[in-house]
């Protein structure tokens, strides 16, 4: 701006920590603080389903099918009498459970491959990021349904297909950052005393890049619960009784004229957790990098 | 010659996370009509946002203009309305950046970006601007203006958009051209023409200069008066030779003694100020470059000195009393 | 220098097209069984199987039937499906134009609520219309496609009867398909117009066009604007294959016979001719529209066009 160069001394502060740090800036955000407390919710009702669930999930009653709300059945019954809320705290297990092992595919295998590409360069860098293109080349969840088709319909390949399709993405991530700090003194000094590949790499390369992973990891996680629900909702994911968002939905949709209860509400529940990982994504970044702050 | 500009007690300061940063605390200068004032310090000392302040160019927020007055041709610049401050900005003053690589617009041709002013204020058309907009390269030394006058910044060098810079400040003749470090980002080669191309032309037009540097070599060669900047404030103002032969504060002549210079002996050597610029958040009562400097005294410590003569249109912000 | 840059882009997509034609190719292949078995579905005789290994040179070497799949797609020949027994260009053909005009309306509604919204935001921020619309938009980028498509049925067509529920009869059709598709889209062009936007104003050239005296809406509209929606034109690009696989779930909500609704049926009926057919249709189709982005996006960058 006017004179960049102003010289401003951030005031002595005590050190606490780099986690304190971020939840100190990060609480500066209401946004970001109501992100976390959706998150840590959605948490809570995944780990204490059956402690929090006021029925069972899959004792169904035809005679009571598509009840609307009332003070047992806060949310109302589904198609088969089911209890919604029950299904839906139970839901919330499967969608963390689908987030956690695409995210962990994604970073598991797509990390490495980038981190390889960036730090050797030349030719291999070469054919991993025409491979990355190409994989990224394929529209949004297409892939996804390509590996499903192939793979066949049901939860496990639901996870491995949206996982791989995230694959090319940390391998960018991870090779951009990597790239950014390759050069750094920290990482010529290691590679000067002799430290090997793979020291250096998981000594060096790997803790500084977290901080972009961390961020991505979380806006993805809202990603994943998104499409996962997508597929739910195609009626490729989960098999009939299971509670799954996507699926409950899918079940509502028939009724929607009759009883607007039974896709509304697990919608709404994929929305607000999705929008508290978002959030929360959002808030993150603004805290871990500072850079990017606008 | 009549005063042109005049600028009294102007403050302008940065409201950050961190806290006020005070840029320009207090600043009185005047300038008279074809004068050429070097306003000189170090980065950071306010001079850039003393020069903004004078067109309302400070981004705010953070920054705010918070206290004085500028008048100009008689009217207060910080009391008139947006529509006329609009008037007068690349009209009556004109602005040159520091950085030619980044202050034209990539995306729009050269020709386009000197054509807006000439539009704006001398209400040309398209075929009247595009004959001015020849002549202008022409005066600023462009080669070629036909071919030239439809590329983009990104097809010239360093120092040709600079002349552009120039062109496209001076084609409205403005009364007043304030040059913000005009030549800090050229290659040395290069600043020296750049300089005599400003100089040469506002003599020719009548145009008075504000030149921000911190290249002492620059002020002495092409202005007549000099003020010198420190952490906000002005602590000497006074005719560029006078100051150059005799400079009263130690701020002053801790400048001169880092630079080489032609008028000495070659054998002397080169002293650095000793210490870093001050944090402007928090300023220590007294004097601002008590801390760095070799002449204090215990009243600098408690008491801010005010700008006080020490000769014909001389002055010093400083308690000690040098030689003269 | 414009032609060639074009011809150079045309050259890049070749090996790109390539890529994702192998992608799929070996992705059909390594699925555990006998691939002809596959292809020719579950319900086809030893004959047909026969068939359709010696079609697809399936006993030949895997090069060898890389080449015979690539020459086929040259021949506009992606195989027959194996529900319908129809060709699967023929399906495909049938169900795209409507699949077409649904993500031509959505990235529209997108790029043109999206840009606005953006700017207005970006020039105005920490305005009440800043905060605001930015809540919007994340709610927008939050929201499931299909939920949204059931919640705007139920409120427009359900409960207030302004718009048809599902089918693709008449433009009434497309204006909840459109929007419900556009959602997610217009949130993310909005956010990226905004901070793109945010970004260019606080640069040097745009103080320099303040510093001529032009007024606030010239300073915007001709030094930022242009600037700012570099980057914008490559996010509607992307978006446009988000919105490419979004459409498969607002097909399934509204009942559109698009490509999308083709492509799940097909997955649920393990039609997989057709699968590999609308994949690499889609596919193709998202590098298309990169490339026409790349071009706009030399016109709009002229550091791009003369290098």
């Amino acid at each position: 701006m006017a004179d960049s160069r102003l010289q401003i001394e951030k005031p002595e502060r005590k050190e606490r920590g780099p986690v304190w740090d971020v939840f100190r800036r990060l609480s500066k955000r209401i946004t970001a603080m109501m992100g976390l407390v959706i998150v840590v919710v959605f948490l809570l009702s995944a780990l204490f389903a059956p402690l929090l669930a006021p029925h069972d999930p899959y004792e169904h009653s035809l005679a009571d099918k598509l009840a609307t709300p009332s003070w047992d059945y806060p949310l109302g019954r589904d198609e088969l009498g089911r209890c919604i809320l029950s299904r839906i705290i139970y839901g919330a297990r499967i969608s963390l459970l689908i987030g956690l092992i695409v995210i962990s595919i994604g970073i598991f295998v797509g990390v490495p491959i980038g981190v390889v590409s960036a730090y050797f360069g030349g030719k291999v860098d070469f054919i991993v990021q025409r491979f990355v293109d190409t994989m990224l080349a394929f529209p949004g969840i297409l892939l996804a349904l390509l590996l499903i088709a192939m793979l066949g319909v049901g939860l496990h390949n639901v996870m491995i297909a949206v996982g791989i399709s995230t694959i090319p993405i940390y391998a960018r991530l991870a090779r951009s950052s990597v790239l950014a700090i390759k050069s750094r003194q920290f990482v010529e000094a290691a590679r000067s005393i002799g430290s090997s590949h793979l020291r250096i790499i998981l000594q060096h390369l790997i803790p500084n890049s977290l901080s972009p992973i961390i961020v991505q990891s979380t806006l993805h996680m809202a990603t994943a619960i998104l499409w996962a629900a997508g597929l739910g909702f195609l009626g490729l994911g989960v098999s009939p009784p299971t509670a799954e968002w996507g699926a409950m939905l899918n079940g509502g949709r028939l009724y929607i004229r009759v009883a607007y209860h039974v896709a509304t509400f697990p919608g709404l529940m994929i929305f607000v957790t999705v929008l508290g990982f978002n959030l929360l994504g959002d808030g993150l970044r603004d805290a871990l990098d500072p850079r990017l702050k606008t | 010659m009549g005063i042109l500009l005049q600028v009294r007690d102007l403050k302008t300061y940065f409201y950050t996370d961190a806290g006020v940063v005070k840029a320009v605390d207090g600043v009185s200068y005047d300038l008279k009509e074809g004068e050429t004032l070097g306003l000189v310090g170090e980065s950071g000392c306010g001079k850039s946002v003393s020069a903004l302040s004078i067109l309302r160019l400070i981004a705010n927020p953070p920054g705010k203009i918070v206290g004085g007055e500028i008048f100009f041709e008689g009217k207060d610049l910080l009391k008139i309305s947006e529509k006329e401050i609009r008037n007068i900005r690349g009209n009556h003053i004109a602005m040159i950046f520091q950085e030619p690589m980044t202050s034209l617009n990539p995306v729009l041709t050269i020709g386009l970006q000197i054509g807006e002013a000439l539009e704006l204020h001398r209400n040309m058309n398209k075929k009247e601007a595009r004959e001015e907009i020849l002549r202008l390269l022409r005066m600023v030394g462009i080669p070629d203006p036909e071919r030239r006058i439809g590329d983009y910044p990104h097809q010239f060098s360093g120092g040709m958009r600079q002349r552009v810079m120039i062109a496209m400040a001076l084609s409205c003749n403005p009364k007043l051209l304030i040059a913000d470090e005009p030549t800090t980002a050229v290659d040395v080669t290069i600043q020296a023409q750049l300089l005599e191309v400003v100089k040469e032309l506002t003599s020719r037009l009548g145009t008075a200069v504000m030149l921000i540097t911190h290249n002492l070599g620059v002020v002495a060669r092409h202005v007549n008066r000099m003020a010198v900047m420190y952490a906000g404030r002005i602590v000497e103002q006074g005719p560029a030779a006078e100051v150059y032969a005799h400079p009263q504060h130690p701020y002053t002549i801790g400048l001169l003694a880092s630079v080489p210079r032609l008028d000495k002996p070659r054998k002397e050597r080169l002293v650095p100020i000793d210490g870093q610029p001050p944090n402007l958040i928090l300023l220590p009562p007294g004097c601002s470059f008590m801390p760095r400097c070799s002449y204090r005294m215990e009243i600098c410590s408690k008491e801010r000195p005010e700008l006080r003569p020490v000769g014909d249109g001389h002055f010093t912000a400083c308690w000690a009393n040098m030689e003269r | 220098m414009s032609g060639q840059y074009i011809i150079r882009r045309l050259l890049i997509m070749i090996p790109v097209l390539l890529g994702i034609s192998l992608i799929i190719f070996t992705i059909v292949r390594v699925i555990p069984g006998d691939p002809a078995v596959v292809l020719a579905g579950p319900h086809a005789t030893k004959d047909v199987v026969d068939q359709v290994r010696v079609q697809l040179g399936l006993d030949k070497h895997p090069v060898k039937q890389y080449l015979l799949f690539i020459g086929n797609i040259f021949k506009g020949d992606l195989g027959t499906s194996n529900r319908t027994g129809l060709p699967v260009t023929k399906e495909i053909m049938a169900r795209l134009p409507n699949t077409l005009i649904l993500a031509f309306a959505s990235i529209l509604v997108a790029t043109v609520l999206g840009v606005t919204t953006g700017i207005i935001a970006g020039v105005k921020q920490n305005s009440k219309f800043d905060y605001l619309s930015m809540l919007v938009a994340l709610f927008g980028l939050s929201m499931p496609v299909f939920w949204l498509g059931l919640m705007l049925m139920l409120l427009f067509s359900i409960k207030l009867g302004w718009f048809p529920s599902v089918g693709a009869e008449s433009f009434k059709h497309l204006v909840l398909p459109a929007i419900t598709l556009g959602a997610n889209s217009t949130a993310i062009i909005a956010r990226m117009t905004r901070s793109s936007m945010l970004e260019v104003i606080r640069l040097d050239y745009i103080r320099t066009a303040r510093a001529k005296g032009l007024s606030e809406k010239v300073v915007i509209s001709r030094h930022a604007l242009k600037n700012a929606l570099i980057p914008v034109v490559t996010v509607i690009g992307l978006q446009t294959g988000t919105l490419l696989g979004g459409a498969v779930l607002t097909e399934i909500v509204f009942a559109w016979p698009g490509i999308g609704r083709l492509l799940v049926e097909a997955i649920l009926s393990r039609d997989y001719p057709i699968v590999q057919g609308v994949v690499l249709v889609v596919a193709t189709m998202f590098i298309f529209v990169n490339l026409i982005v790349d071009i706009l996006y030399s016109y709009l960058d002229p550091r791009i066009r003369y290098h």
